[in-house]
């Protein structure tokens, strides 16, 4: 079931170029820290905790920092600090500019603080914190001394929008300067001007897409794009630590260029390519424009599926400031921005960003040994997954199989996972060699007497995990940790032949694994404090988003997928065509089709896994037969791998066709369907339900220890709809009374199947219960 | 009171020295104050009575005499040669110098950078071309900036195991000529259509051209490792250590001006005149160009645009030359009757992050150097480090005399200290005379050896910076008179 997850690319929407992966959108971590830390109001206040600033000869230096954070973010204490130190400048006489930087290592301004937002109960108070920041950045363009922001790390949100009301802008060319707007993974827009400023900077194509996407834009190609003017190469070791002096170094010419923009001696202005003068030269005919919103919002529509809200609202926004003019414009932005916070996606994603940034941390403390040496049993796809994510990271790793062409196989996979980046130029040639010399493959146990961690990856057959355990502890040393990468085998099974079952642990990844951002870690009765340290240390630094449960069949995502696998079959047999099923999934909002995701997966792995979890939990996982599956195996009907399954897959053919030979499998084993419960809204919600009544029963159990931890399991490991914040957020937003309501429905119609845990009744019948307070 | 003693003593013992550039000594020689170095300036004077460095067991090593043809700017009169012919004329040179005997000689080492594609081995090319026995192997090293340090400490390793008695060392850089490739999609098809045997094959392939297989493909002037250019590196470096503008340039012509003294006092002695086929007599190097600060301050960044420091005033400019080198064993010179001019001491190859410390090579080597050697700063007498850029050595200089970077990335416990101004470089260096890549090291050896003969010291160190991210540094003794 593990291989069930593969090509789950959560796309909340993406556009021709690019996809969003959700998961892969490491540019909103940062915004997400803060929203953790309280926003705690001064009590001092003609001190500036956030700002200080000086003069060198006519240029004020603005440094921001704020106190206690790893990261600045555009709260009210700051903006109002800011403010101040603004109308000073304007007031000296001595002052002809001002430079703006953050003395932050890795971050400029992360992004407006969410605490603002979230401590909101209407949206007119969040239109009016739009609006004061507007009027804050309006003076700021249209200050007569020239203002450069200098933008080393993170500069995002409303860091963006400020930075784009400055005259000038120059940025360090570091791995960690990103400049976006991310505001829309939030289901929110830039509510400070970026939606007026930065079609006018950037051009509408590339504005749209920023906007749209929330991408975030590295350096170099911002400096290309025009939303920055100039660039500074971050420096290396010298009189100083190289961050320190690359932050005092780019204010160094921030200064010069302030000067220099003061006597006139520099313009702002940018010489623009043919390209664009042909473009901004079509866009001014209105058919032109007309028709590229068109084409746009169709565009929004379709990967949206009507679920998210607040693409269309930005391009609704864009649109009034072009047409109408700009403070049309700002209102719109302004009122619309206030909508928006105030919409259940908006929650819903937000809260999924808290629970990603707790599942970013190590709860269990820092292991007492840091695995150095790792090693990886099997290299298949799921172990040469497991290589590259460690091996690009910096981590020794053994990859061993038993065969040379299978060990070749793993092998090439990491070098090619590695030469992809290359060749989408985020990583040099050298960089790639550098790293896959972390990997040694081989055949033999060799080294393991030297390794930290062994990751097995081998098949999902217990016997065979159970020879693997015994020879690798022959010769591991005692504090080696071993861990199971299996998506369904109980791992207090596995243990039971080794000698220290203390050390023994579940990782299950999940495929692709380079791609995909979970890892559910699975513990027994017997694992230590410090394995399982260890273990979330690991996936951390494979940059992993984790999620700890307790050992138990199927664990936590692979228990809550199988029973809504099975109402997937039961729906097939009943009459439903894989392709109708397949677009009522998706525009529920998961990301691919339920079908397609059997496909994907593989067929045999979803019967072994439906079988073995069908045995240990009973009545409750029914549904669809087994059989479906079963007389696809034996036609050879494995899925996506072997060419057929419910679809017919084709080398190079994008539109896949139905299997019609699956016609038969499914009239043979048609099942009555009971209309009362067969509407394609019942449809979506019988496999919802599902779903979310065994997460809930999962937590109920003590299988999971918090509500974040199964929606963030449920999203980013098996495609829950983000729009809905994964299955516990679903029950607070839309109402366990609901969700009750609908499970008893069916429960008539097919029984235990859907009777609702206690937990979600408990919940249901006492409305202030809720999971996350 | 006596530190301010001291710095009035600095003061005009510098300026006395060093006329031309004494805006920029002054500067320099405030800094030292705070630090050990003002020893060093009162130790430079005094006479010396040091232990020499030879050790049991080993054979002193020594270089007779070296030469190198003069170092001219890329694209002028040596611009229709190619490197073997520049290589022999060091090597003539060499042999006319000394009158060594040619089959005497055991074997020829030469260092180069960018290498001709017909001469692989320019050794072997140039020396047969040069008259030397064909008996008489020869092979071609490569470590880029310090390729003739190689070659020479190449022949030390022989001379010192027992190998060898009498090596030839040198190093030659052509940059007038580069090799140009095809691009790698036309060079398989050209190879591709070597082997095919029908006419069909062959028409296969030809269709299968396309326009772009055409666009040539570059010697790298680029680190392969970090794709970064080394002039920006150089940029990024001196503004690690802030290194202004000012300085850079002043630095700059102080090295041209000390090499135009030089060179009109006749002290670059190492220089033979090359008689070029087909042109007039060179007689002397024509980089050597002293100009003013007003005129160098004019000159736009040549790498970081548009407010980089790195111009090419403040530059080595592309050269071309050659140079060698007769190392003997002492006891096979004193044999033959010559007159050795230095010992070859102990030496050193270091290597550090090819990103952002690639020029600090010297920073690394020169402590290291001197711990092998039993010396400290101011035992040394002449110092020549070789030039890439004016805010490279004042990197260098400053990470010298830093205890934080010596502690935070050296793994030292305190700085190696700064090396006196009056000592360092005094005949120009390579921002002046030129860089012929693969033959700078040769003359850094010899503009030391012949420095301690004219000023009387005893110790030099030698010192360069080279892609890669590599460095060296070696002592040399001056020979007893």
């Amino acid at each position: 079931m593990r291989k069930m997850q593969k090509g789950l690319f959560y796309l909340i929407w993406v556009t021709d170029r690019n996809p969003i992966i959700f998961q892969k959108a490491s540019l909103v971590l940062p915004l997400l820290r803060y929203i953790c830390r309280s926003f705690t109001r001064s009590s001092a206040l003609l001190t500036r905790t956030h700002i200080n600033y000086g003069v060198r000869g006519d240029v004020a230096v603005i440094r921001i920092n704020s106190p206690n954070s790893k990261v600045n973010t555009l709260s009210q204490e700051l903006h109002s600090e800011f403010m101040e130190v603004m109308n000073e400048v304007w007031s000296s006489s001595q002052i002809r500019s001002a430079v703006l930087i953050s003395t932050k290592p890795g971050c400029f301004i992360a992004g407006a603080d969410l605490n603002m937002l979230n401590s909101c109960t209407t949206s007119q108070e969040v239109t009016q914190i739009s609006q004061e920041a507007q009027k804050m950045f309006e003076k700021l363009e249209k200050s007569t001394k020239p203002v450069v922001a200098a933008i080393n790390g993170s500069c995002l949100g409303g860091g963006l929008e400020l930075a784009i009301s400055c005259q000038y802008r120059i940025a360090t060319k570091d791995k960690k300067t990103v400049l976006g707007s991310p505001e829309v993974l939030l289901g929110i827009l830039p509510g400070a001007g970026a939606t007026q400023r930065l079609p006018k900077m950037v051009g509408r194509p590339a504005a749209f897409d920023m906007m749209l996407t929330g991408r975030g834009i590295r350096a170099d190609r911002a400096k290309k794009m025009g939303l920055v003017d100039q660039l500074v190469e971050p420096l290396g070791p010298g009189v100083k630590p190289p961050e320190e002096r690359t932050i005092e170094y780019l204010e160094e010419v921030a200064i010069t260029f302030a000067k220099g923009l003061a006597d006139k001696k520099i313009t702002p202005k940018r010489d623009k390519g043919l390209v664009e003068k042909l473009t901004s030269y079509a866009l001014s005919i209105p058919f032109v424009r007309q028709q590229i919103y068109k084409k746009v919002e169709e565009k929004v529509r379709k990967q949206t599926k009507g679920l998210y809200p607040a693409p269309l609202k930005i391009i609704d926004v864009v649109k009034t400031g072009i047409e109408q003019g700009s403070t049309a414009g700002y209102l719109s932005e302004s009122q619309t921005f206030g909508e928006l916070a105030m919409t259940k996606e908006s929650k819903a994603l937000m809260g999924l960003y808290r629970g990603q940034t707790q599942c970013k941390k190590n709860k269990f403390g820092a292991p007492q040994k840091e695995v150095k040496q790792l090693a990886v049993v099997g290299a298949g796809l799921m172990g040469a997954g497991i290589a590259q994510v460690s091996v690009d990271k910096g981590l020794q790793t053994i990859l061993k199989d038993t065969t040379l062409p299978a060990l070749g196989r793993g092998q090439q996979q990491v070098f090619k996972g590695l030469n992809d980046k290359v060749k989408k130029k985020t990583l040099t040639s050298f960089e790639r060699d550098a790293m896959f010399s972390n990997l040694i493959g081989q055949l033999d146990y060799r080294g393991f007497e030297k390794a930290d961690m062994v990751i097995e990856a081998v098949f999902e057959d217990l016997n065979l995990k159970h020879r693997v355990l015994k020879e690798a502890e022959a010769v591991i040393p005692d504090h080696c940790v071993f861990a199971s990468n299996t998506s369904a085998l109980p791992i207090g099974e596995i243990a039971t032949v080794s000698k220290r079952p203390e050390k023994v642990i579940g990782m299950h990844y999940f495929s692709p694994v380079d791609k995909m951002q979970l890892l559910e870690i699975i513990t027994t009765e017997k694992t230590s404090k410090d394995t399982t340290a260890s273990a979330v240390d690991v996936g951390l630094r494979q940059g992993k988003v984790i999620i700890v449960v307790k050992d138990g069949p199927g664990f936590y995502t692979t228990r809550c997928l199988t029973p809504m696998m099975s109402e997937v079959i039961r729906i097939l047999q009943e009459g439903v065509g894989p392709k109708n099923l397949d677009s009522l999934t998706t525009s529920f909002g998961f990301p691919v089709g339920a079908a397609t995701l059997v496909d994907e997966g593989g067929v045999d792995v979803a019967k072994h896994v439906a079988e073995n979890l069908g045995k240990m939990f009973g009545e409750r996982f029914a549904g669809g037969s087994l059989e479906v599956l079963m007389q696809m195996i034996s036609k050879g009907f494995l899925g996506r791998k072997s060419g057929k399954g419910f679809y017919i897959y084709q080398e190079g053919v994008k539109n896949k066709n139905l299997n019609s030979d699956m016609d038969s499998i499914l009239a043979s084993l048609k099942m009555p369907s009971q209309p009362d419960v067969s509407s394609d809204e019942d449809i979506q919600y019988r496999l919802v339900t599902r779903f979310v009544n065994e997460a809930i029963l999962c937590l109920q159990e003590g299988v999971l220890a918090t509500p974040a931890e199964g929606d963030i399991g449920a999203v980013f490991g098996l495609g829950f709809p983000p729009c809905l914040g994964g299955p516990f957020h679903f029950v607070d937003l839309y109402g366990a009374q609901k969700i009750v309501d609908r499970l008893r429905k069916y429960e008539t119609a097919y029984e235990k199947q859907f009777t609702p845990c206690q937990l979600l009744v408990d919940h249901a019948n006492n409305p202030n219960k809720k999971f996350y307070q | 009171m006596n530190q301010n003693f001291r710095m009035i003593s600095l003061l005009t013992y510098t300026l006395k020295n060093l006329p031309n550039t004494s805006k920029w000594a002054l500067r320099f020689c405030m800094r030292p104050l705070s630090s050990s170095s003002q020893l060093q300036a009162a130790a430079a004077s005094q006479t010396k009575s040091k232990k020499t460095l030879a050790k049991p067991n080993i054979r002193n090593i020594v270089v007779v005499d070296g030469v190198r043809t003069p170092f001219l700017l890329s694209g002028t009169s040596y611009k229709d040669l190619m490197p073997h012919d520049l290589a022999r004329a060091a090597l003539s040179g060499l042999l006319h110098r000394t009158s060594v005997p040619k089959d005497v000689v055991d074997y020829i080492i030469f260092g180069t950078v960018i290498q001709e594609v017909k001469t692989s081995n320019v050794a072997r090319e140039a020396a047969l071309g040069a008259g030397f026995s064909d008996k008489t192997p020869a092979h071609t090293v490569t470590m880029a900036c310090i390729s003739s340090n190689q070659a020479m400490t190449t022949a030390v390793g022989l001379i010192a195991s027992g190998q060898c008695d009498v090596v030839v060392a040198g190093g030659v850089e052509l940059m007038s000529d580069i090799p140009i490739r095809h691009s790698r999609k036309m060079r398989k098809m050209m190879l591709d259509l070597n082997k095919a045997k029908t006419l069909a094959q062959r028409l296969s392939i030809i269709s299968k051209f396309r326009l772009n297989f055409l666009s040539p493909e570059l010697p790298a002037v680029s680190e392969f490792s970090t794709s970064e250019t080394m002039g920006h590196s150089a940029d990024r470096l001196a503004a690690a250590f802030a290194i202004s503008r000012e300085e850079q340039d002043e630095y700059a012509l102080r090295s041209h001006s000390l090499a135009k003294k030089a060179q009109d006092e006749g002290l670059l002695s190492d220089v033979v005149p090359f008689k070029v086929p087909g042109r007039d007599t060179v007689t002397q190097d024509n980089g050597i160009r002293p100009s003013s600060l007003d005129q160098m301050a004019k000159l736009k960044p040549a790498f970081i645009k548009p407010y980089g420091t790195v111009t090419a005033a403040n530059s080595s400019f592309l050269t071309d030359g050659a140079s060698a080198v007769l190392i003997m064993a002492e006891e096979k010179a004193l044999a033959m009757g010559y007159k050795p001019k230095a010992y070859l001491r102990d030496f050193m190859y270091v290597s550090q992050d090819p990103k952002d410390q690639l020029l600090l090579g010297p920073t690394y080597a020169t402590p290291k150097v001197l711990e092998k050697a039993g010396l400290t700063m101011n035992d040394i007498d002449v110092f020549e480090f070789h030039e890439a850029f004016s805010g490279q050595i004042l990197a260098n200089l400053k990470a010298m005399d830093s205890d934080w970077f010596a502690q935070n990335y050296m793994g030292r416990k305190a700085k190696v200290g700064l090396p006196p101004l009056e000592k360092f470089n005094n005949w120009g260096g390579s921002l002046s005379l030129g860089h012929p890549f693969g033959a700078t090291g040769c003359r850094l050896v010899m503009a030391a050896a012949n420095r301690l003969r004219k000023e009387g010291g005893q110790y030099g160190l030698v010192a360069a910076c080279a892609a890669g991210g590599q460095g060296h540094a070696m002592i040399v003794e001056a020979y007893p008179k």
